[in-house]
Formats: C-alpha cells, structure tokens, sequence
C-alpha cells in the first residue's frame, strides 16, 4: 500500500517534469512530426528518457492478466512488461517485429530428434520480483499448469496438445507428484528440454506464448494468481481491481543487464478498464489518454472525424494485421458441390464492394487474392480469378463458369453473418448485390455470435440443411507464421461434426498431407514454400473466398515517444513506448 | 320579473327532485325557464314568426346521430384534423412506394458505393449535407450508399403494416375478452382478470427478443419477410391486449348496469342480443380512440424491436433498423435524422388524432 502510494508520487512528478520538457522543447523531438504511417515502419519520436506513467484504456476487460490463461493478441503484447517467456518477437518496427528472439532463454532453441526435442538454456540472473532466481523448474511449472483448462479455461492448448504427457497426468494441481519428465525435463537450474509427441518445427513461435513465463510454485494461488502475478519482467503489480483497473510500477529486482530487449522507460503503466470505445476515442484524440489497448483502432464514427481532419490524421498510424476477413464457400451445400459454381461466386463478387462494406481501405483492409496475409512468411503473390480492370468483378468469367456448373441463369443459396457485427451485415449484402448481377439470388440469415461456429455457420450438419452456401468468416493467426495461420482454416481434419471449427468449407485430403509435410521441415525455407503452395491449392479449389487482409486505424497517443508497430501483433509495442 | 320566474322555476325543480325523479325536474326546468328567452325575444328585430326565421336560414332542422356530432367536433379541431391529414398522406405514400421510388429514387437495397468517400476512407456520403441531391433527396448512407428516400418509404410499409395489423389483434382479442369479463362477471370476470394480470407482468420486450431470434426461417408454410412481419403482428399484437381489454371491462361493467340494458332484458332479449345491439356499439367511441393511441406505441415497439435487431431481417428496410445502423455514424448525422423525423412524424400524427377523436367522442373526459 506504503509502496504504491510512492510510485504514485513518483509518477506524479515525472509527469510533471515531462510536461515541461515538452514545453520547452516544443513537444517533440528528433523524428517527431505527425505525419499518417510514422509509426508503421520506423521509430516515431525516439527517445531515451525515463519517467511517466503510460495511461492506457480497454473497451472491454481481458480474459485475465494470468500468463497462462490470456488469449488476446494485446494482452500477449503488454503481458511482457511483468513476463519474460522463454523466447519474444523482436520490439523493433518493420519486418524485424516478425523476427523471434531469445528472451529468458539464452538463444532460441535447439532442435534435436528432428523436431521432436527443444532444448533452452536460461539466461543467468533473473530473478522474480521478490528476489528469488528464476529456474527452469519455474518454467516448467508454468507451462503444465497452464494445461488445466478446468482452472485456465482461456489460455491456448498447444502445450497440452503437443507435449508428450504421461497417461492420466491432468495438472500439476490435480496429479501432484507425477513424473513429467516425458514432456519437460530440467537436467540443471539453467537448462530446460521439451519432449514432443511429433516434430513440430515452429517450436520457437510456441516459445513466445506466455505460458512459458515462469510461475513460481510456492506462490501460486491457481485462479487467483491474476490477481497478482509475480513479477518476472521490468515492471510488477502495484494494484489491480478487477474488471475495472491494474496500475504497475517498477520492479526493482529486474535487470537491464539480462535483458538486451527492453528499455522500460516509463515508470509505470496504468490500465483502465470498460471504457466506453467512443471515450476511449475521444480522450486519446485529446491526448488525456495514450494507449487504446484493444488494437483494434478508431470506431467508425471516430474515423469519419479524423480521417477528414489532416491533423487528426497525422496522428494515426494504418498497419496490416495478420487477419484475413473471409468468407467460406461450403462445398456441401447443393449446388457449390460443383467447383465450376464456386468459380463464378469468386468471378461474380465486386471486391471494391466488400472492402467498402467492410469498413474501406484503412479500417476494413486492403483487397486479398491469396489466403496468407503478405506479412506472414511464404505468402506468394497471385491471383486465380481476376476481377477485371476495376476489382468490381468480371460477370463474363462468372455467367461461363455458371454455364459449365449447369446453372446458366444462376441459383439460389444463403449468406450467413454474425448479428452483432455490422461490418459483416454490410458484407452480407453486398454479396446479395454483387451476385445478383450473374443471378445468384442470396438470402441473408444473421446468427448470434456466441454460437456461430459452435451452431451455425461452424457445424456442418446445421449448414447442409440451411443451405449456407456462403458464410462471413475472419481469421487472425495466434502467431505470423503458415502453421499459425493455415492449420485452422484449410486442415478438414479440423471439422467437427459437432460444430465449432473455424474452417467448415475446405476439404481437401491432399492440403491435409501436405500440411502435415510443412509442419515437420526443419529448413525454414522450404516450410515456407510448402505454406505457399498450400494457400494456392486451396485457392484453386475456390472454396475460400479472400476478402480483405484486415487493417486497423490506430492514432498514437500525444505525449509518447518511440512508438512504432509491432508487425507481430498488428499494433503499438507496448515494450518500448516511453513517456518523459 | 324574469330574474323571480327563473328563480322560481329552480325552487320548484329543485322541490321536485326530492321526489326522486330527475328527469321531470330537468325538463320542467327547461320549461320554467323558457320565459327568460322569451323575455329576449321581446326585441323588436326579432319578432318575426319562427317558420320565418328557419326558412331564411334556408336548412331544415335534422336529427344528428352521435357519430355526426362527434365529426362535427372533430372538424372544429384543426390539429386533430392536421394529424389525420397526415396519415392519409403516409399510408398513400406507403401503398405507393414502389411507384413513388420508381419515379423519384433508386431502388431500396441498391448499392450506389461510387457516391461514398471511399478515397478518403471516411464512408461519408460526399457531397454536403449527406449527398442530398435531386436524384438522392434524402441523401445516401455512408458505407453503401444506398437511397434513403427510397427506404423511408419502404420502411413506413413495414413500420405502418405491422403496428395497423397488431392493434387489430390487440382489439379483437381485448374487446372479446374485456367483453366477456364485463358482461359475465364473476368467476368468469376473475379468471380473465388474472390472466391480463399475467400478460401485464410478462416481460414483454425480453420474450420478444428470445421469440424473434429462435424463430426458424420458414414456419407454417411461409418464409423470408412474410413470416417475420406475422410473427412481429402476433408478439406486439397478442401480448398487448389486456391493456385495452381492462378499458373494455371497465366500460361493460358500468354499461350493464344502465336502464336501457336493464329496459331490453326485461323486454326478453337474449344475451347475444345485449353484447352485440346494446353494449357493443356504446363501446365503440373508447374502442376507436384506444386503437388510434395504441398505434403509434405499437410503431414505437416495432422500432425497438428492429433497432434491436430481431425485427424483419436485412436488407429489408425498416426505420428503427435504420436508425440502428446509424448509431455507428453519429458523426453524420443526416443519416439518423431521417427515419428518426419520420418515426416522430408518424407517431405524432397518429397521437393528436387519438387525442382529438377522444374529445370529440367523449367531450366530459376533456
């Protein structure tokens, strides 16, 4: 309590002195200007300086702040100023962002076995934030029990999926004192080996998740330890509210000598959270607030106003993220079982129409042809159907392919959408405009959000008989990478009978073998040739159709320095801003 | 001398009626009174003779039925008559729509993209104020740009179709029930009581919400907007009617008790004879204005429900969907402010209407 009230009045008087400084230096420095994109490839106003408290608000809440149980793309971004996983994306801007580097761990890992063994040595003299050294018995522990989904319902399952767990071993709450050797063995303090059921060589990119943030076992409180979770990073808890507010302070057992990656230039961070969007929007046009940490950028009445305001929009930054919005073409459903129809929904569809639909070239996204967003690696450009001159389609291709399908005057079909999402309403009838031109005749049908994929438009059984010819789909990769993006949208092995799968429309036996030949090549280049060509059999299958590669509208905040995006993440470093 | 006679005349009405019988007291003070006036007459530009006087008039003298009494009423009342004017205009105007927009706009659901800043990347209609243009008269909407005047029209037709059809319901099944409750009295008159009690407790908008989203695309036959606009009828209709149904009882309970009730039943009529002939058409005036009160509320609620989104489905154009997609474009405000005018429009209307027709029908309760 003593504590947090200093780092308060420590924040306060730094924030003071910032102010002054940027009175007299004229509010900015070197690099500084406002200028739209600033951030996106360079450093915008970079700095040194220490000192301030970066504000920074949530439209909503995260599902928690504990690293084994977060499944947002931003709290994986900001959890690294309390957490040091074993590797990280490089906080640099431009196409290094994608980059992964040894964090905790000395260097990245070391393959073995072909893929099946990860061997990392931990870097010495890292030590939580009550002083005690980190191990890699902690590094462990946090990994397997980030397995129990019963405690840690949120967090990713690649861990329990891949690691070769002993038979009947649940978590290291529930099977205390149970050999796991077989999946994570510790030979020394400083020296960690995962043991996998099959080769995964992505393994590095597994590395960066948070679960691999050490958790010390004698402070773990289960479910509880959000509410305070040690310290392994610059910064630690000074207090946390639940659903509503988390302020963090310096941690003074961290070590800038262990750690080549961080600056922590400011002295601490406060997060609000459930903030109405359109405040959020307001107070960071303003300058009251710094970080919209969602990521997802303005609302869409707050872009209409900055982006008809040169000086608004100097102040905003565009990234692509690694998201494509899509929309399925079910290959059940009568008669798209012919390749020739599914050919003329990807010929017939005005693509300047759904990226407007969508919310236009900097909040919807830029057009996409190919399934891999251009930033993950392997994407290769090409495009299968050419929507003439224009982007606005090409109706000839689309009525000859319609003829070849045995459908010349066209057919009738459905559109699924999620109610809560305007953007895919729009989309939805953009479609049903587009289409109608080569006389496909489409009916919207809006489902609740909750069950999308779990009822509607994600259980199969359910499309065949609603006759969900095309459904509204969206997909963002847990990390940059081919695995990341592909293997939960083009494997039919995901399929479930019972709903829930994200890909309902991609069966394809030959993507599934070569899927699973990617996956275990070791030579980086090779895998992400073999992601190409993956992404371009499915295209000529015409069962996806790409819509836009997502884009978001984010503005900086007014007083921080060395901001830059993540390419990563698709939005600010929260690493490595400053506020002097 | 007139002052004593009209004084007199009210003593002796006044004695009169303690014999109980009203009526003659009333009649004999008319009577009594009657030299007051003859006392005015005594003008000498009045002395001509009284067939005189009504042939110059050149009008016979007729009896006026209720009903021509209260449209006299009405006709004096010039908001009243404004309101009404107005409906007629906007049911036209929804019976012709599709003419109307054949001639004066695109259709609904057409996309007009190229008429939007797409360059810019606000989504704003461009052109000022909204894009309103001789060929867009309301403007575009941002994003698709499609017509606004075109789905202000086709909207009132939902708007107007589904709260015309419910307050039908809501009045047939209130007046029967209010009707039977009244009439019957009793064990009858308690259990239809309760059960409006439980329609009044039922949370309407939550079950509404629930009903509209689990509802599958075809039933009964019927499909897409046809089903929807009768399930919406049948929500706001059938969960609606004890409001009227407590008015109807209400107004049967003090009917029945009346002597010209009384009067028939002695003379052997039949119940059916008594709802229909006696009750009934005595009903009429309180009936006709809760219906047009009912009206704009029902429009009200199929906003709502639309703005919600578990109304008729998209792309159909409904005004409370409408203003639901501008919510998200405040900044541009053209777009809320047409179907929010017309919902005003509509619902004020139909409000002074009601409120005159009320007057007119039922001047004590002013």
């Amino acid at each position: 309590m003593a504590a947090a009230g200093v780092a308060l009045a420590l924040g306060l008087t730094a924030c003071s002195g910032g102010t002054s400084t940027k009175n007299t230096a004229g509010g900015s420095s070197a690099g500084g200007k406002d200028a739209f994109n600033a951030a996106l490839t360079t450093v915008f106003n970079p700095s040194d300086k220490k000192g301030g408290i970066v504000k920074m608000a949530d439209e909503s809440a995260p599902d928690s702040l504990d690293p084994g149980d977060t499944y947002y793309g931003y709290q994986w971004d900001l959890i690294r100023i309390y957490g040091r996983a074993l590797t990280m994306f490089k906080p640099a801007p431009g196409k290094a962002g994608l980059e992964l580097t040894a964090d905790l761990a000395e260097t990245l890992g070391v393959p073995s076995d072909g893929g099946k063994t990860w061997t990392y040595k931990l870097r010495k003299g890292v030590k939580f934030e009550d002083g005690t050294p980190i191990k890699a018995a902690d590094v462990k522990y946090g990994v397997l029990r980030s397995t129990d989904k019963a405690t840690f319902p949120d967090g990713p399952t690649y861990f329990s999926d891949m690691l070769n767990l002993p038979k009947g071993y649940k978590s290291p709450y529930k099977s205390k004192g149970m050999n796991t050797d077989s999946a994570i063995s510790t030979p020394d303090d400083s020296t960690i080996v995962f043991h996998l059921k099959s080769p995964f060589a992505g393994f590095d990119y597994l590395a960066q998740l948070p679960p691999t943030i050490p958790v010390p076992e004698a402070k773990d409180t289960g479910a509880n330890y959000k509410a305070h979770v040690i310290s392994s990073g610059p910064y630690m808890f000074a207090s946390y509210a639940a659903d509503k507010s988390y302020t963090l302070k310096r941690n003074p057992n961290w070590d800038q000598a262990t750690d080549p990656n961080r600056k922590a230039l400011p002295d601490g961070y406060d997060v609000q959270l459930n903030v109405n969007a359109e405040d959020i929007d307001n107070r960071l046009i303003s300058g009251d607030l710094d970080v919209a940490i969602v990521g997802t950028g303005l609302t869409a009445a707050s872009q209409s106003k900055v982006l008809s305001d040169p000086a608004l929009k100097a102040r905003t930054d565009n990234p692509t993220n690694a998201r494509l919005n899509y929309v399925s073409v079910n290959p059940t459903v009568k008669p798209l079982d012919n390749i020739e129809c599914r050919k003329a929904v990807q010929y017939a569809m005005d693509r300047t129409s759904y990226q407007t639909a969508y919310g236009g070239a900097f909040s919807g996204g830029d057009i996409a042809t190919t399934i891999l967003p251009p930033m993950v690696p392997g994407y290769q450009k090409f495009d299968l159907y050419p929507a003439g001159a224009d982007n606005k389609g090409d109706p000839t291709k689309a009525k000859e392919a319609l003829a070849k399908c045995g459908q010349p005057s066209g057919f009738a079909t459905n559109i699924a959408y999620r109610n809560e999402r305007p953007k895919e309403k729009a989309t939805a009838e953009a479609f049903q405009q587009a289409l109608a031109k080569v006389g496909i005749k489409l009916t919207l049908k809006g489902y609740a959000k909750a069950d999308y994929f779990s009822s509607y438009a994600g259980n199969p059984p359910f499309v065949k008989a609603n006759n969900l010819g095309l459904a509204l789909n969206s997909w963002g990769a847990d990390w940059p990478d081919g695995f990341g993006f592909l293997s939960q949208i083009v494997d039919s092995r995901v399929i479930r009978e019972t709903g829930g799968a994200t890909n309902t429309s991609v069966r394809i036996p030959e993507v599934d073998a070569m899927l699973d030949q990617a996956v275990s090549e070791l030579d980086v280049a090779k895998r992400n040739a073999l992601w190409g060509q993956i992404d371009k059999r499915v295209m000529e299958d015409a069962s996806i159709y790409p819509g836009v590669y997502a884009k978001a509208l984010l503005m900086r905040g007014k007083n921080l320095t060395n901001v830059f995006v993540n390419q990563s993440f698709g939005y600010y470093d929260y690493l490595a801003m400053g506020k002097p | 001398m007139t002052v004593v006679w009209a004084a007199t005349g009210r003593m002796m009405s006044r004695s009169r009626s303690k014999d109980g019988d009203r009526a003659w007291g009333f009649s004999t003070h008319q009577e009594v009174l009657q030299p007051v006036s003859v006392g005015l007459e005594l003008d000498p530009s009045a002395t001509a003779p009284p067939e005189a006087v009504l042939a110059g008039l050149g009008k016979q003298i007729e009896g006026r039925s209720l009903g021509q009494i209260a449209w006299m009423r009405l006709k004096r009342d010039k908001v009243a008559l404004g309101g009404g004017v107005v409906i007629v205009v906007l049911i036209t105007i929804a019976i012709f729509a599709p003419l109307i927009v054949k001639v004066l706009g695109d259709p609904p659901n057409e996309f007009h993209q190229d008429l939007i800043d797409t360059a810019g990347g606000t989504l704003a209609p461009l052109g000022p104020r909204g894009g309103m243009s001789l060929d867009h008269l309301m403007g575009v909407e941002p994003l698709n740009g499609r017509d606004i005047f075109s789905r202000i029209l086709y909207g009132s037709r939902v708007s107007l179709l589904i709260a015309f059809f419910a307050t039908l319901v809501s009045v047939a099944i209130g007046t029967t029930m209010g009707v039977i409750a009244g009439f019957f009295g009793g064990r009858v008159d308690s259990l239809i009581s309760r059960v409006m009690d439980v329609f009044l407790a039922f949370p309407l908008l939550v079950f509404a919400i629930a009903l509209a989203g689990v509802m599958p695309d075809t039933a009964f036959g019927i499909g897409g907007d046809t089903l929807r606009i009768m399930l919406l009828i049948f929500i706001i209709g059938f969960f609606n009617w004890p409001y009227i149904g407590r008015i109807v009882r209400g107004q049967t309970l003090s009917l029945r008790e009346r002597e010209f009730v009384d009067a028939a039943r002695s003379l052997g009529a039949k119940n059916p004879y008594l709802l229909f002939h006696e009750l009934l058409p005595n009903l009429m005036a309180p009936i006709l204005v809760y219906s047009t009160l009912l009206i704009p509320t029902n429009i009200l609620f199929e906003a709502a429900l639309s703005f919600l989104g578990v109304g008729v489905r998209a792309p159909t154009a409904t005004w409370g969907g409408m203003l639901s997609d501008a919510v998200t474009y405040y900044t541009i405000p053209h777009f809320m402010f047409w179907p929010g005018l017309a919902i005003f429009v509509t619902v004020l209307a139909f409000n002074l209407l009601g409120d005159g027709l009320r007057d007119a029908l039922d001047p004590r309760a002013r």
